[in-house]
């Protein structure tokens, strides 16, 4: 196990190299200019030439990309221009945000999509086999930003049980003390139910959002496989055997398809992370797709190449934990490792 | 798990659910919305103080609030009765009274008047930010400049509370470039504390901590999503404000900003389009306030040197081309200012802005068009930035319809916020669509940045006439001398040249709009477009 950790990181390391060169290419070829934007709207060109000065961006590519290294490997994302923060740090508030709306979002997902899956497998042809696709097909097609807007207008606007879309928190609330950055989580820590629930109301939505997005590859997917390892001859066996369709479907059939389910969660998961971007936007979540994008808007380097390295790195991470969730599974995946 | 166990458990998670559920406003919080403000607008401050590089919109706003100035304006009632800055009357601040002479002015501090950690505020500190804003450079000093701010010689401490200002020029703008945001009073011992070798001002420090004696001070603040203020109770500089708490939101999204002030959640919304506050004024339910920006013209600019638009004649033809009514209903649903339909013949006004006597006049603009030698028009391209492209878009593809009709082809060019300015700055772009505002609200000022031979950023047409910039200079001059007549005769004067030549063609003046909850008072325009929170009160 720990050889296969190993080896998949030392696998990962020309990819994030990789990274690291692109982005830092990409963002000195976006046509803004930082300067310029920065400089603000009474700027002479003498300004501007300053402000290029003092950000460096006046030097030679190979040398800004040497001092853009340096300072990486100390730590140093740079700073932001746009919120006037260190990147890291920027990172490091925004991160947990981001990543509790998805990781919130894609658990009730699976929670739905998956029994929705496997009930459609088992029944294939019903009612609710028809239902679980007209629904996972619509989830799919509508632009998430489009399902967020229209659940704020339901929820909150016309029937007022949302609260507002303010962010993690209404405003009467305190952030809990920081432990994890979950808000979930820390409020649990600090046994405050009320800032518990707070946090969880203004999840809903959003979450509600991501998860109604995500419901078709999954429950798709658990339907296929569930159909396949249905068929199969060990499953007759079993049935013939006498055991309980329950023990059938959960022990025998589930585990057996759920190497491809799996395989989905990673991808859904990291798509998810990309149209966190708009819900984030929706719902003034303080995340890290919508700093991002605002960088991305004012042409504000340091911010993208972070964001995009954080991604990166945060892929690896998922693979690696996917693959060792197959071994988990599946033993045979282990013995090829 | 036994069955009873189970039960057990099930009842425990019933109770914990069964917490009391905290509204928006929770009545254990009623009290405190009293004195609460939630303020939600597009953007976040990126830094607290106007003295940085690059300081946006919304960071003047916390400037404004959070240090205060020697002196600042009045108030006075527009005709449709909405509150606004007087800009002629200037009022105490942080100085108690002023003493302006021909070539100096000086001020008397509030002896009693503290920084926010208690430190007295003395003459030392007005000298050390003055000194400030006319080194550091970019914005700070460029504004300076502008009231004939230049040199930290000419601030002059007299003794712990009186201060002298001594002029380099007879400038009739200097007093007011004295009270708008940058010349704030920061205090100099605590800034001192955090200077390095590399940043001598303390630029780094005051970026995300305030260090003034403003009416509010920032408690908390989270970069991109919310800022809270509280008051500084010992604030001595004018009467104490009724607000004690400031919470402002970032809602990127202008529906939702839309809906919270429609749901009575928020207490102010900033930022909307003009068609959702057209619709907001049309359904009563809150109160929107609506104020022209001063100085303010939204404008097609032409680059004059370059053909065809260095042909006055086909400057002339476009001018009678641009569908001035249409651009109203349909992209400023009214919300703005008419630049034209003045009637011909009629006087000039010596005020800025004011409508010129163009109209949509197809037949007239073709003729144009011939006798400038392009009977069968051009092709060109109009840009604008995307940044504002809810007025701009629609705005260009009206324009773009219209030309067509006289036989102009134009392809539109849509720039990315990022890289406006900077395409600007060259001066390459033959047609585009912008806009312009000077915070001093005087028509000389207006035109010695956007029409003067100096060929400032502002001047986007690159128009350049020894004629204009004479009359230019001539109404500062006769405005440092309070010479009226020679004054009114020279603005009327450019203005007249600047529409016979129309480098430029004036579209609309623009607005400010704020929705706000009907309990809210208090609320007044200002010159910087920002929210004052000192005058707003809650019923």
């Amino acid at each position: 196990m720990l050889h296969l950790i190993l080896k998949r990181t030392a696998l990962a390391i020309p990819s994030l190299i990789g990274v690291v060169i692109v982005t830092f290419l990409l963002t000195r070829a976006l046509p803004g200019d930082p300067a310029a934007y920065f400089a603000g709207p009474a700027a002479s060109k003498e300004a501007i030439e300053q402000i290029r000065v003092a950000l460096g961006i006046d030097q030679p590519l190979i040398v800004q990309f040497g001092r853009y290294v340096g300072d990486l490997a100390r730590g140093d994302l740079g700073n932001s221009l746009s919120t006037g923060l260190p990147v890291a740090t920027e990172i490091r508030t925004r991160l947990p945000a981001s990543a509790e709306l998805t990781i919130l979002g894609l658990l009730v997902s699976i929670l739905i999509a998956v029994p929705l899956g496997i009930f459609a497998a088992t029944n294939p042809g019903s009612i609710l086999d028809h239902t679980c696709r007209i629904l996972t097909t619509a989830g799919v097609s509508l632009p998430v930003f489009f399902t967020g807007l229209i659940l704020v207008y339901f929820f909150y606007y016309q029937l007022g049980i949302a609260p507002a879309p303010l962010g993690r928190l209404d405003i009467f609330f305190s952030p809990p003390p920081r432990v994890t950055g979950f808000f979930l989580i820390d409020s649990l820590i600090a046994r405050d139910g009320e800032v518990f629930l707070a946090s969880l109301k203004q999840l809903i939505l959003p979450a509600a959002t991501l998860a109604i997005f995500s419901l078709a590859p999954i429950a798709r997917m658990t339907r296929a496989s569930m159909l396949a390892v249905l068929g199969s001859e060990f499953v007759r066996t079993a049935r013939a055997s006498g055991l309980s369709p329950g023990t059938v479907i959960v022990t025998y059939a589930f585990r057996n398809a759920m190497l491809p389910v799996v395989t989905t969660l990673g991808m859904v998961f990291s798509f998810l992370l990309g149209a966190n971007v708009l819900v984030e936007k929706v719902f003034a979540w303080p995340g890290i797709g919508s700093f991002a994008v605002e960088a991305l808007i004012a042409s504000d380097f340091a911010p993208v190449q972070g964001f995009v390295l954080t991604m990166a790195v945060m892929y690896v991470v998922l693979n690696l934990l996917i693959d060792i969730l197959y071994g988990l599974i599946d033993p045979r995946v282990r013995i090829e490792a | 798990m036994k069955r009873r166990q189970f039960l057990k458990s099930l009842s425990a998670a019933g109770a914990a659910s069964a917490l009391p559920l905290p509204a928006v406003w929770s009545s254990a919080n009623a009290q405190s919305r009293q004195e609460t403000l939630l303020v939600v607008t597009e953007y976040a401050p990126n830094n607290f103080d106007i003295h940085g590089v690059g300081t946006n919109r919304p960071g003047y706003e916390v400037s404004w609030n959070c240090y205060d100035r020697l002196m600042t304006h009045g108030e006075k009632t527009l005709p449709d009765g909405t509150k606004s800055y007087d800009r002629d009357k200037f009022v105490p601040e942080l100085a108690e009274a002023w003493d302006l002479k021909p070539n100096s002015v000086t001020f008397k501090l509030r002896k009693n008047a503290k920084f926010h950690d208690g430190t007295p505020i003395t003459a030392k500190d007005v000298k050390w930010s003055f000194d400030r804003a006319v080194t550091v450079g970019g914005f700070p000093t460029f504004q300076m400049k502008a009231g004939s701010l230049e040199k930290p010689e000419q601030f002059v401490v007299v003794d712990d509370s009186t201060f002298r200002v001594d002029f380099i020029r007879p400038d009739k703008l200097t007093m007011p470039d004295l009270a708008v945001i940058v010349p704030g009073v920061y205090n100099s011992e605590l800034i001192k504390k955090h200077a390095t070798e590399k940043d001598p001002w303390g630029l780094e420090y005051t970026k995300v901590n305030t260090a003034g004696g403003g009416a509010y001070k920032v408690m908390r603040w989270q970069a991109g999503s919310e800022l809270v203020y509280e008051r500084f109770d010992d604030w001595k500089s004018g009467p104490l404000p009724k607000i004690k708490r400031v919470i402002w939101r970032t809602v990127p999204s202008a529906g939702n900003r839309r809906a919270l002030i429609e749901r009575g959640d928020a207490d102010i919304s900033f930022d909307m389009p003009n068609k959702d506050f057209a619709e907001l004024k049309a359904a009563g339910k809150v109160a929107v306030v609506t104020n022209l920006i001063g100085n303010g013209i939204g404008y097609i600019g032409m680059n004059v040197k370059k053909p065809p638009f260095d042909n006055v004649k086909v400057r002339q033809a476009v001018a009678y081309a641009i569908p001035y009514q249409k651009i109203m209903d349909a992209v400023l649903f009214g919300l703005a200012g008419p630049m034209y339909g003045a009637k011909p013949g009629d006087p000039l006004q010596t005020a800025w802005p004011q409508p010129h006597a163009y109209t949509t006049d197809l037949a007239k603009a073709k003729q144009l068009l011939t006798e400038a030698g392009y009977p069968n028009g051009f092709e060109t391209t109009l840009s604008f930035d995307l940044g504002f492209g809810v007025v701009n878009e629609p705005l260009c593809i009206l324009v773009q319809e219209s030309l067509g009709q006289i036989g102009i082809k134009v392809s539109i060019n849509k720039i990315p916020g990022a890289n406006w300015r900077g395409e600007l700055l060259k001066k390459e772009m033959p047609l585009i669509s912008n806009f312009f505002s000077g915070w001093l609200d005087y028509p000389e000022y207006f035109f010695f940045w956007c029409y003067h031979g100096q060929n400032a950023v502002f001047n986007t047409m690159s128009y350049q006439d020894k004629e204009m910039d004479a009359m230019i200079d001539a109404a500062r001059a006769a405005a440092a001398a309070n010479d009226t007549a020679a004054y009114d005769k020279n603005v009327q004067g450019f203005v007249k040249k600047a529409f016979d030549e129309v480098p430029r063609i004036p579209l609309f003046q623009p607005t400010l709009s704020a929705a706000m909850q009907k309990n809210i008072s208090g609320y007044r325009y200002w010159f910087h477009r920002q929210l004052d929170y000192r005058t707003i009160e809650k019923t």
